[in-house]
């Protein structure tokens, strides 16, 4: 029997060791300071870089954040504060449904209400999309994570003379922001890596574009056109980018992991 | 109860029911407590003290649903008038719970100074001299005075309660509720808070409830028995445990139930 658990437990992990070594050996090599600094070269030429989708990620990932973290945790503690108020079991049971939402439904929503209303595509409509993706996510780590927090403790700050809204964010929160970090750093870990909203919005660009307005490149849109084209560098190009977009998530990951830790814990 | 002759009750209860939705924990409560004094409210789990112990800094009515009726005074003043500042009747009827609290993400220093920091314009000297007098008084300050910085939550059980205490009696409150403040302490930690009360006393008024009949023999002036909602009988500790006027009291605080 253990030995089914342990064939499972290589099993699940499996997958994940093969697309790393697969994205290293294929990636790996095109991985230089040309490639994060340098613009796609013209079909036919070698070296490049994808400089411009790395510019962009990080601005429509960013602008996303922006939006969708002050939402999400505002949520996340008026639904843990007030759970049995009609707004926060509405909110909570969105929420459920949003978090199960396909993202390419997301995507064609942000593509209706934003760049058909526009006329043209752009960064923020990419940004909005992504926002409406992490909300639900970092509404509901934020409420569990609130949720953890001992009844004493806000018994202890009411009996202090706390008003309830200090309570809240002075010593509920505050206990458990570690949490709620790791909630908003999984968040931005899972949209960073999303292809189909940004299809419909920021649709991807060859060039070097700082305007949010205007349509932007992005790592996932490079790997996508790249990978699907018909030139041997562009596929160099899809790996490398590839093995980039799993680092940024690993990392961020790693980082989820150290917000865990409170300032208390470090020296034990 | 009947405090002595001539000396105002520093908190008095009259008619006090107390409801969780249309449930009364407590009813029709009428007790009054003498400053400077110790007392203990005792009875079976679920008899309504904690209840009562909460509804006097109204802490009762922040469990969802529920609500108090009838009289609780403070310095002859109703505790429920509707100008009340729930912030400033806290601060005079402070609150020590069953299980420690400290608060995990501040230090020992900032638990202490957490009730101070609701009001601004202290200086840092004052506020200083405010949490070593508090800790001073909650017998915890030798033990702690070389990491005023560290983790609150690294300190051991006794301790952490004793800690709670200093930040209960920081803003200076004149009453000080304790529920089963011992109950989840070793019998060492015990007796360092059971000996922490006999020093309260000089400076504040105390009432504490408690499931330890021997606890309330030994540290209280006064006694209440709390039945199945209801005050059964009040007096002198000695008198309650000695020669109780009621049957039920007899029965409980001969171990016979409860």
């Amino acid at each position: 029997m253990v030995g089914l658990l342990v064939v499972a437990a290589v099993l699940a992990v499996l997958p994940l060791l093969l697309i790393l070594g697969t994205l290293i050996v294929k990636g790996a090599g095109s991985i230089n300071p040309d490639f994060f600094t340098r613009m796609p070269v013209p079909p036919g030429d070698t070296g490049g870089g994808v400089a411009h989708a790395i510019v962009g990620t990080l601005m429509i990932v960013g602008t996303a954040c922006l939006i969708g973290l002050p939402i999400g945790i505002g949520a996340g503690i008026f639904a843990a504060e007030w759970p049995a108020s009609r707004i926060g079991i509405a909110t909570r049971f969105i929420a459920d449904v949003l978090n199960g939402t396909p993202s390419i439904v997301v995507g064609v929503f942000a593509w209706t209400w934003i760049v058909a209303k526009q006329g043209h595509f752009s960064g923020m409509a990419g940004s909005a999309a992504l926002a409406v993706l992490m909300v639900p996510m970092v509404m509901r780590t934020t409420e569990e994570m609130i949720k953890l927090v001992p009844h004493s403790l806000r018994e202890a700050a009411l009996a202090l003379g706390y008003p309830r809204w200090r309570t809240s964010l002075q010593v509920v929160v505050r206990t458990c922001l570690p949490g709620i970090v790791t909630g908003a750093l999984l968040a931005v870990a899972r949209i960073a890596g999303e292809t189909a909203p940004l299809l419909f919005t920021a649709l991807g660009s060859q060039y070097m574009s700082t305007n949010i307005q205007q349509p932007m490149a992005a790592l996932p849109l490079v790997v996508f056109t790249y990978a699907t084209g018909p030139y041997p560098e562009w596929h160099r190009l899809a790996w490398a980018t590839a093995l980039v977009l799993i680092f940024v998530v690993l990392v961020l990951s790693i980082a989820a992991r150290l917000a865990t830790r409170s300032r208390f814990d470090a020296p034990r | 109860m009947l405090p002595a002759e001539g000396v105002r009750p520093r908190v008095r209860t009259e008619g006090l029911t107390a409801f969780y939705g249309t449930l009364a924990a407590v009813k029709n409560a009428s007790l009054s407590f003498a400053p400077n004094q110790v007392h203990a409210l005792i009875g079976p789990s679920g008899c309504g003290k904690s209840t009562f112990l909460r509804s006097i800094n109204r802490m009762h009515e922040e469990t969802p649903g529920a609500h108090a009726e009838g009289l609780v005074a403070l310095d002859g003043a109703d505790v429920y008038a509707p100008r009340v500042s729930l912030r400033r009747l806290r601060r005079q009827i402070g609150m020590v719970f069953q299980k420690p609290t400290p608060f995990p993400t501040m230090s020992i220093y900032d638990n202490v100074a957490a009730g101070l920091r609701l009001d601004r314009g202290r200086s840092r000297a004052e506020m200083d001299r405010t949490v070593e007098e508090a800790l001073t008084v909650a017998a915890l300050w030798e033990e702690v005075k070389d990491r005023l910085h560290a983790s609150a939550i690294a300190l051991s059980g006794g301790q952490q309660q004793r800690l709670c205490i200093a930040r209960t009696i920081a803003p200076a409150p004149e009453v000080i509720l304790l529920d089963e403040p011992t109950a989840s302490l070793d019998p060492q930690g015990t007796q360092r808070i059971e000996e922490l009360l006999f020093r309260l006393k000089e400076r504040y008024t105390i009432i504490i409830v408690t499931h330890n009949m021997q606890q309330a023999a030994r540290v209280s002036d006064t006694t209440s028995f709390f039945y199945l909602g209801e005050v059964v009988e009040t007096g002198a500790t000695r008198q309650i445990f000695t020669s109780p006027r009621e049957q039920r009291t007899e029965a409980y605080v001969t171990g016979r139930f409860g």
